[in-house]
Order: C-alpha cells, then structure tokens, then sequence
C-alpha cells in the first residue's frame, strides 16, 4: 500500500471517529440533560445573564474556596 | 474574601474599542474608495500622476481588505474579549497585575503592527499573498502580540471564580487556537537574501523580502485552507462568541437552547476545516479534494444555521423587543445575514455553480453581505452594549442608532444586489458562445455592462461607512451623556433620545 491509500484510510477512518463522537454528544446531551457535576445545561446561560462580580457563580470553581 | 469592593477593570477593552472605531473607519473609507475606482477608474490618479503609486487601486486594495480584517474586526474581538471574559468568569482584570500588564502591552504591541502594516503596505512591501501580506518581521510581531493575548486569555481562565467556561469563552479559545494554526502554517517563509539563485548569486533582494516556503498547488492549498478558515475563525467563531453574550445580555433572554449551542460548536469546530478547497474548484489540486470540499460545506450550513436558529429563538415571545430597541434590531438583522451568507455560501460551493460565480462579482457580494451584514452589525452591536458600561454613561442617541440601523442595511442591501446582478451577469458573459464554440463576448463588454452596478455598490459602501461615522459620532458622545445608575445596567441599555 502506497503512502497516498494510506493517507486516504487514514483519512476516512478519522471522520468516521468524528461522526460518532460528534452523534454520541449529541446523544448524551439530550439525554442525561445534565453534565458530570450534575449541572442542568440550560442552566448555563445564566453565566452571562448574572455576570456581575458579586453573583453567585452558576458553579463556583472550588466550594471551599468561596467562604 | 476582600473589604475592597470590586470591579471590572475595563481600561484594555476601552483601549481596543477605541482601535475598533478608528481602523473600521481608516478601513471602510479605502474600501469606499476602492468601489468608486472600479466605477470611474479616473479616481486611480485623484492625487495627481505622481502620487499615483500611493493612489491606485492595487497599492490601496491589500490596505482595505487588511485594515477590516486585522484593524476593524480583530480589534473588535480584542475589545469584547477584555469585556465579556471578565463578566463571564467572574474575575476582574483588576485582581492581578500580571493580567493587566499583558492585556496593555497586548494593545501596544498591536498598535505598533498595526503602524507597520500601514506604512509597509503603502510602500508596496508585500508578500502578495492574500489575507497574508505581511512580510517576516511583521510576521514574528504578530505571533509575539497573538502568544501575549493568549496569555492573557488562559490567565483569567486560570484565575476564575465560574467553574464551567460559557459558550462565548469556548468561540473565543477556539479563535485563539485556530487563528494561531492557520497563521503559522500559512506565513511559513524564507528570506530571499537567505536563498541561493541558479546562477549563484546570494543575498538576493531587500532584507525584507521573502517567498513562500510552499510553492504551485501546494502553495495555493495551504493559502485557502487558511483564507477559508480565517473566515472561520475571524469572522464566524469570535463573532458567534459576541452574539452567545450580547444578545442574551441586551434582551434579558436566557439563550433558546444552550445544549444546542455546545453540539454547534463542535459541528463548526468539525466541519469548517475541510472546505477550504472550494476557492480552489477546477484548478490544478487533487478532483477528490475538490469534491470532498464540495459536501463539507454543503454540510457547513448545518451548525452555522444552528448557532443563528438558536439566537432567533433566544427573541421567541420577544419580539417586541426588536421593534423597540435598535441595538437588538443590529443583532438580530446580523444574525439573519449570517444565515443568509453561510446558505448562500454553500450553494457557490457546488461545483456547477462556482463555475459561474467563481471570479466574478458574486463572490464580492457573498463576502460583504457576510462581513457587512453579520461581522460589522455584530461587532457594533457589541460596542453599543459596552459603552454605557465601560463609560457608565447612557447611549448619547437612541435616534441616530436608529437611523444608523436604517441607512446601512439599505447600504448592505445595495451592495450585495448589486453585486449579485454585476456577478452573474459576468458569469454567464464569460462563458456565452455561439454555434462554433466562439465566445460572443469580449472582456471590455462585461465592463460596459457593469459600470451601473459598480456604481451602485459604491453608493452601498458609501451608505455603510456614513452609519459607521455616525456610529463613531454616537460612541464619543455617550462619553460625555448622562451617568447612569448601576441598576440602570441590567439588560436594555440605557439610551438617550
Ligand atoms: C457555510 C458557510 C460558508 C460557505 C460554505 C462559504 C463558501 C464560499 C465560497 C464557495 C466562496 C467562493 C470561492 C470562489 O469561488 O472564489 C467564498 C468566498 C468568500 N467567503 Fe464564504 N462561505 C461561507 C460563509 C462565509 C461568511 C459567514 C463570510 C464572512 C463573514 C464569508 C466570507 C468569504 C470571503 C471573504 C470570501 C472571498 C475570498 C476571496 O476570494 O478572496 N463566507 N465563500
């Protein structure tokens, strides 16, 4: 097999990968609805909509850390 | 944590509005300029014969196109970027001075590219690649500024208070990376006094000077696999980052669906990538490549229309909004026109199509109803939200934004019909042959039959760059209007009459 037919599996077999991790997360997002910390995604916007320093973050970095 | 009330620190973000506001005019009215030599070609030597270096339309046209993109636009993203990150992960500038100083040497060392640019440019010092013009030294500056803004972006990231990254923050990681791998790999070059000629001579031409690494097909393959993604990651990721904020900001709207927004990301991330050959149909690269070019960006209207659907329905049961308030009339036309160049952008990518379009005036009416309509709405927009927040003060005029709104879509609208008709017109000129195969037209009847519409787009573009000025005028004089209350700042901006 030459370099270029290599080339071209290789090629092929990555976009393959990529469509089913892309469908996968699609998948998951529509299922589970939340993530690992168990955050509903939609609840995400509200990083931007209360983004003033003193609100409360949606999902502080480290819970122990804001006291 | 501190007794110390804190605050944004917005004096990058002020900084960079201010390069927006000037390059976008410096840029626009070259652009204006340019239209109105391609109508009446008289104007190549407005200055007289011996200025006409400095005049002409080839010296002036790398100077437009590099002062909207890297002046206008960049700059834009710069200003937003220094504004959203820090709202959005919940720390402020003003927490670490390692931060402040990046973000300020980040400015001046851009400020000093930008100088370099223009004067090179305006010298005739070019490498004449397109969207990549700029010779080595210029080139090395740029990657210092770019490393300095990353730099600056990953340390707030580190120092931040919100765990996850909103969406915005992923468009803006995602321009930062893919704008620091197209740049690289395309400005790879070698000075010419480094090169050895047939004949053996050396050190040949200016210091300056240099050609590409890359040469023949491989040279123009690598030039539009970064010219298409410069789109991608200049005036559609950073962009779709602004619109993620601002839109959901201005109307107090959650955005319609957030999940919608992550899967969109990833399918962009996916897709933009591999259709850059579609500048390169029928020419000397690989048929395969072209086809494969072809579907990915028949493909490419899928998670672009999913960002733009996703910010329409953001407005769902809003819409009264739109009708009251020109800031979000600007995004939400901007987001419309992003729909309408990226379904417009696919259907030039089928091969039967570009055979017309290619060359011709449509693909200039595609660019500019993208960067006009999506890119120039958006990042005005952006700043028309900022200014009552960075300066405290409401919008000087509510009125003349609205009348600004009025007058440059009836510009953009101008421009991209035009364009349109001057394109396929052209197209279906050139291509025209009678019983034996001769074409029945020559080059200089295209022109005759263009001049109404090159004068047309000129009036356009003029149209665009007087809503600039009165953009420009509105900014400035917020800075002296009626301070506002922090109350005032939730989400409609405040504005004047
Ligand atoms: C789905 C998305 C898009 C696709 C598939 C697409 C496709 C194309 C095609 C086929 C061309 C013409 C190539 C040629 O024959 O010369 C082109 C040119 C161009 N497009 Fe797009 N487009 C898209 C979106 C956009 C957007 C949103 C913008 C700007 C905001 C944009 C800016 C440009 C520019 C600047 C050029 C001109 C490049 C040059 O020849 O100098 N495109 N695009």
């Amino acid at each position: 097999m030459d370099i270029a037919q290599l080339q071209a599996y290789g090629y092929f077999t990555l976009i393959t990968l990529l469509v089913i991790g892309l469908y996968a997360y699609i998948y998951h997002l529509y299922t589970k609805k939340k993530d690992v910390d168990g955050v509903d995604y939609e609840s995400y916007s509200n990083m931007a909509l209360k983004d003033d320093i003193d609100d409360t973050p949606v999902a502080p970095v480290s819970d122990d850390k804001e006291k | 944590m501190e007794n110390r009330p804190l605050e944004y620190d917005y004096t990058v973000a002020k900084m960079f509005m201010l390069t927006t506001i000037i390059l976008g005019i410096v840029g626009m009215l070259v652009g204006v300029i340019l239209a109105f030599q391609l109508a009446f070609p008289e104007l190549n030597l407005v200055l007289g014969e011996g200025l006409a270096e400095y005049t002409n339309f080839s010296r002036l046209r790398p100077l437009h196109t590099d002062a909207v993109i890297f002046g206008f636009t960049l700059s834009g993203i710069f200003a937003t970027w220094y504004y959203v990150g820090q709202r959005v992960l919940k720390v402020s500038m003003a927490e670490s001075k390692l931060l402040m100083f990046l973000g300020k040497l980040h400015f001046w060392l851009y400020l000093v590219v930008v100088v370099s640019v223009v004067v090179s440019l305006l010298a005739g010092v070019t490498t004449s690649k397109e969207y990549a013009e700029f010779e080595w030294p210029i080139d090395i500056a740029v990657v210092v500024v770019w490393v300095i803004f990353g730099m600056g972006m990953f340390g707030l990231i580190g120092i931040r208070r919100e765990k996850s990254l909103y969406i915005s923050i992923w468009y803006y990681i995602a321009t930062f990376l893919g704008i620091a791998m197209l740049y690289l790999f395309n400005n790879m070059e070698i000075p010419t006094i480094m090169g050895t000629a047939a004949d053996g001579t050396s050190g040949i031409g200016a210091w300056y000077h240099s050609v590409s690494m890359y040469a023949g097909t491989n040279d123009a393959l690598v030039q539009w696999w970064y010219g298409h993604n410069a789109v991608a990651f200049g005036f559609t990721v950073p962009i779709v980052a602004m619109i993620y904020y601002f839109l959901p900001k201005e109307s107090g709207q959650a955005i319609y669906s957030y999940k919608l927004s992550l899967l969109s990301f990833w399918g962009l991330m996916f897709v933009y990538l591999w259709a850059g050959g579609h500048h390169l149909l029928y020419s000397t690269v690989p048929d395969w490549m072209q086809t494969m070019a072809s579907i990915f960006s028949i493909i490419l209207i899928l998670p672009s229309w999913g960002s733009a659907i996703n910010m329409l329905l953001t407005m769902k049961g809003e819409w009264q909004q739109v009708a009251a308030s020109p800031l979000i009339k600007f995004m939400v036309l901007g987001s419309t026109f992003y729909m309408f160049s990226t379904l417009e952008g696919p259907i030039q990518a089928i091969k039967s199509v570009n055979a017309i379009a290619h060359f011709t005036d449509w693909i200039v009416g595609h660019v500019h109803d993208g960067t006009l309509g999506w890119v120039g709405f958006m990042i005005m927009a952006a700043l028309y939200h900022m200014a009552p927040r960075v300066f405290k003060r409401e919008i000087y005029s509510k009125s003349l934004m609205a009348a600004q709104f009025w007058i440059q879509t009836v510009g953009v609208t101008l421009y991209f019909t035009s364009m349109w008709i001057a394109g396929i017109t052209q197209g279906m000129m050139w291509r025209a042959h009678d019983e034996f195969g001769n074409l029945a037209y020559s080059f200089i009847d295209t022109v005759t039959v263009l001049h109404p519409y090159y004068a047309i787009r000129g009036v356009g573009g003029l149209l665009y760059l007087v809503g600039f000025l009165m953009f420009a005028y509105n900014i400035y004089k917020t800075m002296s209007a009626r301070p506002v209350e922090e109350s005032e700042l939730q989400n409609a901006s405040p504005m004047g009459a």
